[in-house]
């Protein structure tokens, strides 16, 4: 026999299932508009270790010539975005779920040893809740970002009319380039994310879409439940 | 104790498969529509419309954030040592003609009359310098410095109030190969400018001599270079970039 335990609310699975699509659009748009001046890199003076992006990456996503269309979904998916992520948020912040998302001050200590547990070279795990600490802290980072992304954003789309919030994030130039960096950041996010999901395996993965953890649950103390029922 | 529900991994089964149906079915509507609307005909006549929906969205983030545009929100202002020597060239549609040596503005009023103006008639106007940073759609800005006359001094002037109270003006090259429209709020902004300056030299062909538009709160596409023509409407006019699948606000 199982025992079915609650794990993510229907809310949390809808906020996630729409995030993934919509952030996969606002990314993928975003690399429509950016093709247009795609001035960013990693290197040194004239020592360019990764170019942002090198042309082969355009040609495999078909990313060359459609800035004009990257711009239409850009600035229509992002109020979906916004408004999911807005409701996560007041969500996790009503239902008590920000609880178990939230890091404390014991977290970064935590998180290190789950890295070090989940590289090898620690055999035991910290005991955690719901999430463990490195979870915490990077589906509160997430979050952080996404106001980033928020921020910066609106930033660059009406530089003029919020000045103040342009200036707040460091200018026109700079605005764009945080604006960027978040865009890699999900990137990454998104790789580690899935790298973990497929080593935690199929019973974690199919809680975020049916909401429970089904346990077992000896049939000797099943039994032992229905003498006790019975008395 | 608490009494709790069991099941069998037969039901347990059941209850997964429903959810992940569930979840298919979802995800293939949302998939579904989303192909649906990217497929759509684009906006009717145009070479690189949006579709519809998009389009119906672009339009109401217009509505929303055009509310912000205030003739008090000016973009920020650098010295002149601050703008750049050579600013880049992004462009010449309009420009590949000869300038005619009798090269006027033409102004189509609204009782349609025309007014033909000199270079000279615009630089008699009071002169108005800005160095701001120029920002292309691209993504790229440029510190410039332009000057010229505002707009708004120059409708004063012409006595265009009429002309003024319309809701668009649009501007076009003299051979007409490339247009802008603008909304009249962003046109009569006090940095809008009908420039004949650059760095304190007369305009060169290729950054739009004789006269140009500097409009900082658009993006730099709606700059017209070479204005040949000005005329007015309380309808939507024709925008070159807006008919290749551009914004037609293009607001900053």
């Amino acid at each position: 026999m199982k025992r079915l335990v609650k794990k993510h609310p229907l809310a949390i699975r809808w906020f996630h299932w729409i995030n993934f699509p919509v952030l996969a659009l606002m990314i993928w748009s975003g690399f429509l508009i950016y093709w247009a001046n795609d001035v960013y890199r990693i290197g040194f003076a004239d020592t360019t270790l990764l170019k942002f992006f090198p042309q082969s990456f355009y040609e495999a996503l078909n990313i060359n010539g459609r800035m004009a269309e990257g711009m239409s979904y850009h600035f229509v998916f992002m109020w979906l975005f916004f408004i999911n992520g807005l409701l996560y948020v007041l969500y996790t912040i009503f239902s008590g779920e920000w609880r178990y998302l939230l890091p404390n001050k014991h977290s970064f200590k935590e998180a290190w040893q789950v890295l070090l547990h989940d590289l090898h070279f620690r055999k035991i795990a910290p005991p955690q809740g719901k999430y463990n600490a490195a979870q915490k802290i990077a589906y509160t980072s997430i979050i952080v970002m996404g106001f980033g992304s928020i921020i910066t954003g609106l930033a660059i789309y009406k530089p003029v009319q919020y000045g103040w919030l342009c200036t707040l994030c460091g200018g026109y130039t700079v605005a764009r380039i945080i604006h960027f960096t978040l865009t890699i950041g999900y990137c990454l996010f998104f790789l580690i994310h899935i790298a973990q999901v497929l080593r935690a395996g199929w019973k974690n993965f199919q809680s975020i879409i049916t909401g429970f953890d089904a346990e077992d649950v000896k049939v000797a103390e099943t039994e032992e439940e229905k003498i006790t029922d019975a008395a | 104790m608490k009494k709790e529900k069991l099941y069998t991994r037969r039901e347990v089964m059941r209850k997964t498969i429903i959810s992940f149906a569930e979840f298919t079915a979802l995800m293939g509507a949302g998939t579904a529509t989303w192909l649906y609307i990217k497929n759509l005909p684009p906006d009717n006549g145009l070479l690189g419309g949006v579709q519809p929906p998009i389009r119906d969205v672009l339009t109401a983030n217009e509505n929303i954030f055009s509310h912000s545009l205030s003739n008090d929100h000016l973009a920020n202002s650098y010295p002149k040592s601050d703008a750049e020597i050579n600013p880049r060239v992004n462009g010449n549609v309009g420009l590949q003609s000869d300038l005619d040596d009798t090269w006027q503005l033409s102004i189509t009023m609204k009782n349609g009359d025309t007014l033909a103006l000199s270079l000279n008639d615009i630089k008699n106007l009071p002169k108005t310098e800005l160095v701001f940073d120029f920002k292309c759609i691209e993504g790229w800005s440029m510190i410039t410095y332009w000057g010229g006359v505002k707009f708004s001094d120059f409708i004063s002037a012409y006595h265009l109030n009429d002309e003024a109270a319309m809701k668009y003006v649009g501007m076009s090259t003299p051979d007409t190969d490339y247009y802008v429209a603008l909304d009249m709020l962003s046109a009569m902004h006090p940095q809008t400018l009908v420039c004949y300056e650059m760095n304190g030299m007369p305009l060169t062909i290729e950054h739009g001599y004789p006269l140009r538009m500097i409009v900082p709160v658009k993006y730099g596409f709606k700059s017209l270079k070479r204005i040949g023509s000005v005329y007015f409407d309380n309808e939507k006019l024709p925008d070159y970039w807006f008919e290749r699948g551009y914004d037609y606000y293009a607001g900053l």
